[in-house]
């Protein structure tokens, strides 16, 4: 299988990633484009995107599926990637896959081998802004990371005493267990691309691409109006 | 940004561009406020005009809330896009273009659209044009047989546009290249300032049918509510630091809520349906005599009306009186042209296309403030 990954909940990223090769290999990352901008996610995906599958030589008749992060993330950067997706697989007539973004990161700690501690759990944060992050708590099985709790944004100084990967951790380094080498990366498209190849061809149940915002808008319904003058109610 | 790709292949030579067909099919995406818009025109011939609202998401908050209308474009911008083609008869791939509303309007949820439109020119490699909202107003008219002969837009045209977000009077004369700005609010838009006056008088959401509805049943010299900017020290010209053409409305919002007030303080029944009309008289009122006075001063013999507020009906009637007195033409679109939608992106689009402007790059960034000057991008 060949499919394009976009993940937007904090960098902008898409990646062709591909399960072709030896049936004991991982899949890899043929070609990506990552941004470190967190705020310009309408301007780069899409032209990042067209120069990707330029450079890689691929047009849809390649691709098997779509797949997007679906977060949780900063709602207007997540949103670029989740309509960006939407669009994509509905033109070339593709099935579009949803991904939690923070599995991308859980993944790369697999891959890595980094957390050797087997059958412990560990926590992947990303920045939710307002001083909270977004967290979930993983635990690796057969090398897989499977999700034990979360996603949820809070404070870090709320977490449980895990050790915690990704950029939430770096962030707030004084109140939580960050791991070294760790501590700034975001999710990326190729990594999650990856770990959903792997759930694609194990038959995990399709996740469609509802957005993971975990906050309400912040509109209040209006109480009484406020009196343009001092005169009490009659 | 970095790519990183490891197959290569030979570099295609680029083939040469295509004639821009003289009436292009060209699909237009609008999702500037709180409605998902998706339009299909050839050239200055409409084949359908797709619209979905969350209007009735903000009812409780009496405004648009810009969270919850970024939400409900994502939701609605793929069925609504599937919609339009099936209803139009069209595929992509006849598509000769497409168009977005890159700007004015709601950050958020400009960023759905542009993002859509942005992936369906990846997606068909068809030119994409990044166009004004407010010049798109103007040019929903070429879709309106009954407004125009001849599909093109008459000499000396104006525009007077009022809506939820805006409240400009334009000066049109090459919708591609050439639009001026004469005078827009310096506070809340018309639309809003109804929507407010509205919930002062408990009278719902959207505040604009409300107000005109019990309107007709007030006296609208009852209460003499100002008339914002219209003071002679502000009627120097913009020149000259003035506000000529240029409106406020926040003023007239609050001396209505005192207004109300004092009925209530009295213990009196507030008279709704006079205040309504009064308050209705002096928008209409400022809107229509600064717009004429706008036509007379710059040459302005054909006014074209739109926005949603375009849909009032004392808005048009004191607009056509004034207009005649005046010698001015006025045109008012069908209500469906009038409010937020893809049809007017689209017929824009295909304007400057056929004006033989570049395509938009893709890398463009939407514009909460777009001026008018700036008819695409």
């Amino acid at each position: 299988m060949l499919i394009l990954a976009i993940e937007t909940s904090a960098v902008a990223s898409a990646a062709l990633v591909t399960d072709h090769g030896p049936p004991t290999a991982l899949p890899r990352v043929r070609a990506e484009f990552v941004t470190e901008d967190t705020r310009s996610h309408a301007e780069v995906l899409a032209p990042g995107i067209r120069q990707m599958l330029d450079d890689a030589g691929t047009g849809p008749g390649d691709l098997d599926a779509v797949v997007a992060g679906v977060g949780p993330g900063p709602f207007t950067g997540l949103r670029s990637g989740i309509v960006t997706a939407r669009t994509l697989s509905f033109v070339w007539n593709r099935p579009l896959h949803g991904m939690m973004s923070l599995d991308s990161v859980a993944w790369r700690v697999a891959v890595d081998g980094v957390h050797d501690d087997a059958g412990s759990d560990f926590l992947v944060a990303t920045d939710a802004r307002r001083k909270e992050v977004y967290w979930a708590r993983y635990r690796l099985a057969d090398g897989m990371p499977e999700l034990h709790d979360g996603p949820h944004v809070g404070p870090a100084a709320g977490l449980p005493q895990l050790p915690v990967y990704g950029a939430g951790a770096g962030l707030y380094a004084d109140v939580v267990d960050a791991v070294p080498g760790y501590a700034m990366i975001q999710p990326e498209a190729g990594a999650l691309g990856e770990l959903a190849l792997l759930r694609l061809a194990a038959g995990a149940r399709p996740v469609d691409t509802t957005p993971l915002y975990l906050r309400e808008s912040d509109a209040k319904v209006p109480g009484p109006r406020k009196r343009a003058t001092g005169a009490g109610r009659s | 940004m970095v790519s990183r790709a490891t197959a290569s292949v030979p570099p295609v030579p680029e083939p040469p561009e295509p004639p821009v067909p003289r009436e292009p099919l060209v699909l237009g995406i609008e999702s500037s406020c709180d409605e998902t818009g998706v339009g299909i025109v050839r050239g200055t011939r409409l084949l359908t005009n797709t619209v979905s609202s969350s209007m009735d998401e903000h009812v409780r908050f009496g405004g648009v809330i810009p969270e919850i209308a970024s939400r409900a474009h994502l939701d609605a911008i793929i069925p609504t896009l599937g919609q339009a083609l099936a209803e139009a008869g069209v595929e992509l791939d006849d598509v000769d273009a497409i168009a977005v509303t890159s700007g004015p309007g709601l950050a958020g949820a400009l960023m759905v659209g542009v993002c859509a439109a942005k992936a369906l020119a990846v997606a068909t490699g068809k030119p994409l044009y990044a166009v004004n909202h407010l010049v798109a107003h103007v040019g929903v008219a070429l879709l309106d047989t009954s407004l125009f002969d001849g599909g093109q837009l008459p000499d000396n045209l104006g525009a007077l546009l009022v809506s939820g977000g805006h409240t400009e009077i334009l000066r049109v004369r090459n919708l591609a290249d050439d639009v001026e700005l004469l005078g827009a609010t310096i506070d809340d838009a018309a639309g809003e300032a109804y929507d407010k006056v509205a919930r002062i008088l408990s009278l719902g959401y959207p505040g604009g049918p409300a107000i005109d509805t019990i309107a007709a049943d007030g006296d609208r010299t009852a209460f003499r509510f100002p008339r914002g900017l219209s003071a002679p020290k502000y009627m120097k010209s913009k020149a000259d630091g003035g506000h000529r053409y240029d409106f406020s409305f926040s003023g007239l919002k609050t001396a209505v809520a005192r207004c109300v007030e004092q009925f209530e303080a009295r213990g009196e029944t507030v008279p709704v349906a006079d205040i309504a009309a009064s308050f209705q008289e002096a928008v209409v009122d400022v809107i229509t005599s600064k717009t004429v006075m706008a036509c007379r001063e710059h040459g302005i013999t054909t006014l074209l009306l739109g926005g949603g507020v375009a849909a009032n009906s004392r808005l048009r009637a004191l607009a056509a009186q004034r207009c005649a007195e005046a010698g001015v033409e006025l045109r008012v679109p069908k209500p469906s042209l009038c409010t937020d939608n893809g049809a007017m992106v689209a017929a824009l689009g295909a304007q400057v296309m056929v004006s033989g402007a570049a395509a938009s790059d893709l890398d463009f960034a939407p514009d909460t403030s777009m001026p008018v000057t700036s008819s695409h991008l």
